[in-house]
């Protein structure tokens, strides 16, 4: 094995090191060690390319090293756990914006033609299509854009005749005789059609549309290796593709929505309609106060998790709550909707930073069963996934959206900021069950309330 | 097509339907982890943003490119890896004292 070859052998074993970190992320006790297992892949891969013999200076390498080293790891330890969607935005944006890059250099270094050319528009296209959505979804994750749907007339056909001609574009240059200003244009097009794609798109939405970006954000890196005729590329990329493929499936048959729908749906516009039919129907409301004795004097209690549980950061008083009830004897478990929250696995990581034990955690087929013998299923910021007009209401929006079945619970309880509709701005009838009991406030002054009453209650 | 092509079409197949057999079995509790690795690893583009920027007769355009690409991907790196650790370290399972 001679240090010319090396690369060779070092993407073999980066590649190897790849796969094992996705396998050994399948659990919690042996995660970890796929981190560590994806690191050392990526060293390999990266130490293999630096010692190729087409590799002459280093410098600017070093340097860009040095900065985006600097950049990425502020990044990854001041960003607070509530803010995880917004920073996987962002991720998926600088990667992309790599692969289009190293596709742009690639095509203004050697004009390559055929295969080649047809893989290095792909890249093209898909990165940086993904970086300007992920730049957009970022922003509309950090509030700097509106969350809600921006939709208009004829946006579809105006989104799709755009990406229309930036492919004829691409397929021109990649049949030849293209102009000179048929590249540039074409990258033009790809970065606005990022942007258009995530207008129209909602925060509810967010989960299946941050899982399309990773698949997208992979399929340019596997574009990439087949551009550059590099094999660890196209394994790297390809696992990348395949992960956030499942996980916007995942996120689709939990809303009960076909990607098509997600993508060209405009959840928006059906909601209008439904928004204003409840106005005036009685709820039953509770304070604190009923809310700790309630709890305390139960024998199962099941928390459901929200968005507006990480808006307003109240992962650690559910945690002491938790606490509370168990040293009381009360069974206290966390029943997750796969689309709660504003990306896959949100709501996990949230109770797992507040250290809640991740066996009390479970998904919504396993929980389901479980909600007849629950005393009280506590509602915190979750709205549409414990709407039961998804189970019979065929003209609503949701119909046919799995949920969690917390009406079946003795008592509800929905810690709420006030009767407006949720996100998809759909009311929601399980407010006005004689079961339920509505606790208007903002979820973690509420949630430290119930706790300060819970010493008294008896 | 080349066997080179053809060789790489295989490649990228095998990968893609391991990587959906991989992912079938990651626990949803661990989809964001899951999220953020992937998205580390899909930053192998790196590798890609290396060969451009230090090649010997790369116009100086596609230098300038090329370095940008490396500090885009290593962002990805460094953050990717160092955030899913983060977020890994926090599942435990334990009961309350």
């Amino acid at each position: 094995m001679s240090v010319e070859h090396f690369w060779q052998y070092a993407y073999i074993v980066a590649a190897v090191l790849i796969i094992l970190s996705i396998k050994w992320l399948n659990s919690p006790a042996t995660a970890r060690r796929g981190v560590q297992a994806g690191q050392i892949g990526m060293l390999f891969a990266v130490i293999g390319t630096l010692l190729r013999h087409e590799v002459m200076s280093y410098q600017w390498i070093l340097i860009a090293f040095v900065i985006g080293s600097a950049v990425g790891a502020p990044l990854a330890y001041l960003m607070p756990m509530t803010a995880v969607p917004q920073l996987t935005a962002l991720s998926h944006a600088f990667g992309a914006v790599a692969a289009a890059l190293v596709g742009t250099a690639e095509y203004y270094r050697h004009y390559p033609t055929g295969f080649q050319m047809a893989a290095l528009v792909i890249e093209t296209l898909l990165g940086y299509l993904t970086f300007t959505a992920s730049i957009a979804a970022f922003a509309k994750l950090q509030e700097l854009i509106p969350t809600r749907p921006l939709t208009y007339k004829g946006q579809n056909i105006v989104n799709l005749g755009l990406f229309a001609v930036a492919v004829l574009l691409g397929v021109w240059t990649v049949v030849g005789g293209a102009p000179g200003w048929a590249f540039p244009a074409f990258v033009v097009l790809s970065l606005l059609f990022g942007v258009l794609l995530i207008i129209p798109i909602g925060g509810g939405d967010m989960p299946t549309v941050i899982a399309l970006l990773n698949s997208y954000a992979g399929m340019a890196a596997a574009a990439m290796g087949f551009a550059l005729n590099n094999r660890l590329l196209i394994i790297a990329g390809a696992l990348n593709a395949a992960s956030g493929f499942i996980l916007s499936v995942v996120m689709c048959k939990a809303m009960n929505r076909s990607f098509t729908n997600v993508l060209f749906g405009a959840f928006g516009q059906v909601t209008e309609s439904t928004a204003a039919t409840t106005t005036a129907k009685p709820v039953r409301t509770a304070t604190a106060e009923d809310a700790a004795s309630i709890l305390a004097t139960s024998r199962k209690v099941v928390i459901v998790p929200g968005y507006g549980m990480a808006v307003a950061q109240a992962q650690h008083k559910v945690r002491e709550l938790t606490d509370m009830l168990v040293k009381r004897g009360v069974d206290v478990q966390f029943a997750i909707h796969p689309v709660a929250g504003r990306m896959p696995g949100h709501m996990n990581v949230l109770l797992a930073e507040a250290d809640i034990s991740y066996d009390r955690l479970h998904e919504m087929e396993d929980i389901n069963p479980e909600f007849t013998e629950t005393d009280v299923a506590l509602v915190i910021g979750a709205n549409d996934v414990v709407n039961p007009a998804a189970r019979h209401d065929t003209a609503s929006p949701i119909y046919g959206m799995p949920i969690l079945d917390v009406d079946k619970a003795q008592t509800v309880m929905v810690i709420k900021r006030s009767m407006n509709p949720g996100f998809a701005g759909i009311d929601n009838e399980l407010y006005y069950n004689d079961r339920t009991l509505m606790l208007f406030g903002d979820a973690k002054g509420f949630v430290s309330e119930i706790v300060k009453e819970m010493p008294k209650a008896a | 097509m080349s066997t080179e092509i053809e060789l790489s079409i295989y490649v990228f197949l095998l990968a893609a339907f391991l990587g959906l057999e991989l992912v079938h079995k990651v626990s949803p509790l661990l989809h964001t982890p899951l999220m953020s690795l992937t998205n580390a690893i899909s930053a192998i583009s790196v590798v890609g943003a290396i060969l451009v920027t230090g090649a010997g007769e790369s116009p100086q355009f596609s230098k300038i490119l090329g370095a940008i690409a490396v500090v885009a991907s290593t962002i990805n790196i460094v953050s990717g890896f160092l955030i899913t650790d983060r977020m890994l370290k926090m599942f435990r399972k334990k009961e309350p004292k």
